[in-house]
């Protein structure tokens, strides 16, 4: 059948691979935007920023410190999501009693001081980060060579994605966040420390991004453009899954990543533009996203 | 026995002089009452008098606002609406407030614990038991009377011994007005309090011990149940009915 499309298996696996890598980080990075604009009701701009601070905060507890990949897995997300609850408290809580549009501009002004710091210090030709011992190397399947990190990262990604919705729909604390989203005023009234939890659900989505620049370190470069670079299709991604929807967001990462990959098989040249197209067809068709709620 | 009735004269609530405002307009003007330990009291009026806001800003939920507040002796003005839920009150918005995107058993147990000796889920099933088939189903999927008894099961689990209830009759058949009605006289027996707004006096008379008039953000008059019937024409004349 591949040879009929003319098209050899080695690549079409390959470029599904490549499709899924990437969706595993759309997934991760729409999802933490998600859960961050379901609470929040802003659009967290600095999202790519903080990603890319992810991946450099594990190559400086590396470089400085000989921190591995292991620990820089739990210890990133905590310190990276620490400076997400500073902001938060600090900054962007200022900004709730205004048009959302200044939360957007705050986080997107923050993006911008922080990409220009990283590049003063550390230029942008990008910094070596080695893939773990444990998961170097690969495995042949037969119709394809897998890099074992590029699973691990598919893996990891989908179980955290997984967690998440889970902890989101099914938990206690998760009905909490949902009521929250629904109706802050009625749950504050019930004696819930609402503030509380939006920073920390800020904190959490700013986590997330961590997580994902980790992740990222070993396959991307490390440097300060990573982040802007893949943000904007980050937001084509959350706009197809639908604004603050958790499981579009995941489920759509993951697709368009494998769509992207298809098309670079069958129509390379569209590859780059193919999520925005059909963001456009879907703001055309759902204007509320594939799995939106409409108001 | 001399004790009690010292004790019972003492308001729980003690409302003065309040005043408060939705941004820069003016909506209450000074609202003055009390509510005593274990009784329910209406607030009734026309619409737009002040009702809904007077529990909001009992609640804390209106920002703005002056005068004073006090339950138990301690001034709710100044306070958040989470401490003030934390010290044992529980509101019931107009609209109901049921989550849509929670099934209807994560609505009754979204409220947390406020005090000890709320009712457990069990009783809240019991006394509503038409919530019971219907725990797995989406909050809003409920009909109207349905949601209304899991508006206020769900904050009889906290522990919170006063209620402030916002028309809880409101659009709902006269079948399911009767059950809300045992419900809230069922409660009273319990130890609640209760401060109900309604729009229906004739509900109103059925469960209430007194009836504060309130027009253009001010308390106009006191009526007790029991001389209800002799001031039903200047009720009628301040209801507009």
């Amino acid at each position: 059948m591949f040879e009929l499309l003319g098209i050899p298996p080695q690549a079409l696996f390959g470029q599904l691979l490549l499709g899924l890598i990437n969706g595993s980080f759309y997934a991760l990075l729409s999802l933490g935007l998600a859960v961050i604009f379901g609470l929040l009701n802003i659009i967290n701009f600095s999202h790519g920023a903080q990603y890319m601070m992810g991946a450099f905060v594990a190559w400086m507890l590396m470089t400085y410190a000989g921190i591995n990949y292991w620990w820089a897995l739990l210890i990133v997300p905590i310190v990276v999501g620490a400076t997400g609850v500073v902001i938060e408290r600090v900054m962007i809580a200022r900004l709730y009693h205004l048009d959302h549009l200044y939360g957007l501009l705050l986080t997107f002004g923050l993006a911008l001081i922080i990409q220009g710091l990283f590049r003063n210090q550390y230029g942008v030709s990008g910094l070596p980060y080695s893939i773990p011992t444990e998961l170097s190397g690969g495995t042949n399947l037969g119709f394809m060579f897998l890099p074992n990190y590029r699973a691990w990262v598919v893996v990891a990604s989908a179980v955290v994605c997984f967690g998440t919705w889970f902890a989101i729909e099914k938990t206690k604390l998760g009905a909490y966040l949902r009521a929250a989203t629904e109706n802050p005023v009625l749950v504050g009234a019930f004696g819930i420390n609402v503030p509380r939890m939006i920073t920390l659900t800020y904190g959490f989505g700013v986590a997330l991004a961590a997580l994902a620049g980790v992740l990222a370190a070993p396959i991307y470069s490390v440097n300060p453009n990573m982040g802007a670079d893949l943000i904007i299709v980050v937001f084509a991604v959350v706009v197809i899954g639908g604004m603050g929807s958790i499981l579009g967001a995941i489920l759509t990462g993951f697709g368009l990543g494998i769509v992207e990959g298809l098309t670079r098989v069958f129509y390379p040249e569209a590859s780059s533009v193919v999520i925005f197209v059909i963001m456009a067809l879907v703001l055309l068709v759902k204007p509320a996203g594939l799995f939106g709620r409409t108001a | 026995m001399r004790e009690a009735t010292a004790m019972s004269a003492v308001p729980l609530l003690a409302i003065r002089d309040l005043n408060g405002w939705y941004d820069e307009s003016h909506v209450l003007h000074g609202i003055s009452f009390d509510v005593r330990p274990g009784e329910v009291v209406t607030l009734l009026g026309r619409n737009g008098a002040g009702k809904t806001t007077t529990l909001r800003a009992i609640m804390g939920i209106l920002a703005k606002r002056t005068g004073s507040v006090q339950f138990e002796g301690s001034e709710l003005i100044g306070q958040q609406p989470r401490a003030i839920a934390r010290r044992g009150i529980a509101f019931c918005p107009e609209e109901r407030g049921i989550f849509s995107s929670l099934s209807v058993d994560e609505n009754l147990m979204l409220p947390p614990e406020v005090k000890p000796g709320g009712l457990s889920r069990e009783a809240v099933l019991e006394m509503f038991p038409n919530l019971r088939e219907r725990l797995g189903s989406q909050g809003t999927k409920l009909s109207g009377g349905e949601q209304q008894m899991l508006a206020i099961g769900r904050i009889l689990r906290t522990g919170a011994k006063f209620l402030l209830l916002d028309e809880p009759t409101e659009g709902l058949a006269p079948v399911i007005v009767q059950q809300i009605g045992r419900t809230l006289i069922q409660l009273k027996n319990q130890g609640f309090t209760i401060v109900l707004v309604e729009q229906n006096f004739r509900f109103a008379a059925s469960v209430a011990d007194r009836h504060y008039v309130v027009e253009q953000g001010r308390v106009i008059d006191t009526i007790p149940n029991a001389d209800l019937d002799a001031n039903i024409d200047k009720l009628h004349a301040y209801l507009g009915v």
